[in-house]
């Protein structure tokens, strides 16, 4: 019988000082075609990079990759210090428990209810029902979904496919998240509120992730707000400003496969080249 | 890519699922609870089409033979001309033909809809083997019923074969079941169960592999539940003549 607080210790046995992940010369091809270029790029822990780009570009490779759902042609991949590209499956799942992804159209499986899906990861490992249940009951509530337990997911609307696919991704809190396009095709309110998750995470959790977008809104969001608590429990967003600069927060932009911008979002708005300019200004 | 490097990847790739499949029967959890579900889906769903399937393939037979045997006098041979064709040949290979059009394209389809939703990628992300959670179950559970629905086509077909003898031919009744009982040997009713043994293994892999190789959304759904109900008919066609031929070896002192 597996132990929930010995899993979550598991999961959160990141290294303090080794990057979440870093990619060292990263090749990948599909035939004749080039996907990533020998790409390098480093997540500090606690750090959310959002990963910029337009469709084909590579952006969601990269976050196979780091699942090692891919394996590149060559390079290195190092998720908490361990180089992914040398593990087997075996060890590769044992790596898994450190990362949450949360999937474009959220990827529920259909069959099962939300209670079945936000519980699959435990239920596989064959943890208590009663300590499943409650972790379940508490993810739920994280994303503000506790009435939809006992739907399936054909009765959720997209905003909420999305949210149970980020209640599932951070069963077992592990310490790096993946978003794979989350809020694409969802209206800008329940966009808003999948980007105030992220920050929540970020912020309040500590969580490192990796936020794979092509929405300028989200980087909007992400890059200068920030969640704080305040006395009663209440979690607020605040606006950087003097008093405060996210420092916690790069981003990354890729074209054809190529790194083409990696900084702050301060720098970006300053780059004068044309392509990048024309992304985020949409002209 | 030519034709014959492709055959040589898919084989390989089936191959490579059968060897995932088989390390992960070793390993828990086993998902016996999922092997019942499709034991359920697979056998008892399949039952009806199968029983009507052998049944009229047991008219159908009686009907073409009788005025053979008659011509020849030998109409006291007519169950045993039913009951051989049936168990050795056609109640397997029927059974499995109807099975991998019935449940080797709803596995390919459900497998492939996995795939382009992204629900595969999700499961892999959640420290689930796809081949031990999704193919194991379906390939044991055909493997089990397939032979369990053989019989029971067999069964149907001797008794529509039965019934056509007695009210269109006017056989007796009694006629029939001794020449049925003296038809068959041991050695039949053995060939005619290792048969869908095997058949179940190559609707179940091949069902599974092209679901799980499932390319371009919808219409690459299409696609692979087509090529799953094609590829598993012609292999279970084709396997079925190198049994025949194997299992006759085996039992050289029969007429296989």
């Amino acid at each position: 019988m597996f132990d929930i607080e010995a899993h979550i210790n598991t999961a959160n046995a990141i290294s303090p000082f080794v990057p979440a992940i870093e990619f060292r010369d990263v090749d990948l091809a599909f035939d004749d075609r080039v996907i990533l270029d020998k790409i390098s790029f480093t997540i500090r822990r606690g750090e959310t990079k959002i990963v910029l780009g337009g469709s084909g570009s590579g952006k969601s490779t990269i976050i196979k990759l780091v699942l090692g759902l891919l394996r590149p042609d060559a390079g290195t991949i190092l998720v908490d210090g361990e180089d992914i590209t040398q593990c087997d499956e075996q060890e590769l799942t044992e790596i898994r428990k450190k990362i949450g992804m949360v999937f474009q159209e959220g990827a529920l499986f259909d069959s099962l209810s939300v209670y079945d899906n936000v519980a699959y990861r435990l239920a596989e490992e064959g943890i208590d029902e009663d300590e499943i249940e409650h972790e379940v009951v508490r993810m739920l509530r994280f994303v503000d979904l506790e009435d939809a337990i006992d739907k399936m997911p054909i009765e959720l609307s997209g905003g909420m496919r999305r949210r149970v696919g980020i209640a599932r991704a951070l069963v077992g809190s592990p310490p790096i998240v993946l978003f794979d396009e989350p809020t694409a095709g969802l209206d800008p309110p329940t966009a808003r509120t999948i980007c105030e998750l992220a920050i929540k995470l970020r912020d309040l959790e500590g969580v490192s992730s990796i936020f794979v977008t092509h929405e300028m809104n989200n980087l909007k969001y992400l890059s200068s707000e920030y969640a704080i608590v305040d006395g009663e429990g209440n979690v607020h967003f605040e606006e950087e400003g003097d008093k405060l600069c996210l420092i916690n927060t790069k981003v990354m932009m890729i074209k054809q496969g190529n790194i083409i911008f990696d900084g702050t979002d301060e720098e970006l708005q300053l780059v004068a080249d044309p392509y990048i300019h024309r992304f985020i200004k949409g002209r | 890519m030519n034709p014959f490097s492709r055959f040589l990847v898919e084989l390989q790739d089936i191959t490579l699922l059968f060897w995932r499949m088989l390390r992960g029967l070793r390993k828990q959890p086993r998902y016996f609870d999922e092997m019942v579900r499709q034991m359920d889906s697979i056998g008892v769903g399949s039952l009806a089409i199968v029983s009507l399937t052998g049944f009229f393939t047991g008219c159908v037979l009686i009907l073409q033979a009788y005025p053979t045997l008659e011509y020849y006098g030998a109409q006291s041979s007519a169950g045993q001309s039913v009951a051989i064709t049936l168990i050795r040949e056609l109640g397997p290979v029927l059974c499995a033909l109807m099975v991998a059009g019935r449940v080797g394209s709803a596995i390919s389809a459900e497998l492939g809809s996995m795939v382009v939703s992204q629900q595969i990628d999700a499961m892999r992300a959640l420290g689930t083997s796809p081949a031990r959670k999704l193919v194991t179950p379906r390939v044991i559970a055909l493997v089990v019923a397939l032979p369990l629905l053989t019989v029971a086509a067999d069964i149907f077909g001797l008794i529509g074969g039965g019934i056509i003898a007695r009210y269109l031919y006017a056989l007796d009744a009694n006629s029939y079941i001794t020449s049925l009982r003296t038809g068959i040997t041991i050695q039949d009713i053995l060939g005619g169960i290792v048969k869908p043994i095997v058949f179940g293994f190559i609707i179940g892999l091949i069902s599974c592999h092209k679901g799980l190789t499932t390319q371009g959304g919808t219409v690459g759904v299409g696609k692979s539940t087509t090529d799953a109900v094609v590829l598993s008919s012609i292999t279970v066609i084709i396997a079925d003549f190198f049994l025949s031929k194997v299992l006759q070896g085996f039992f050289s002192s029969t007429l296989f």
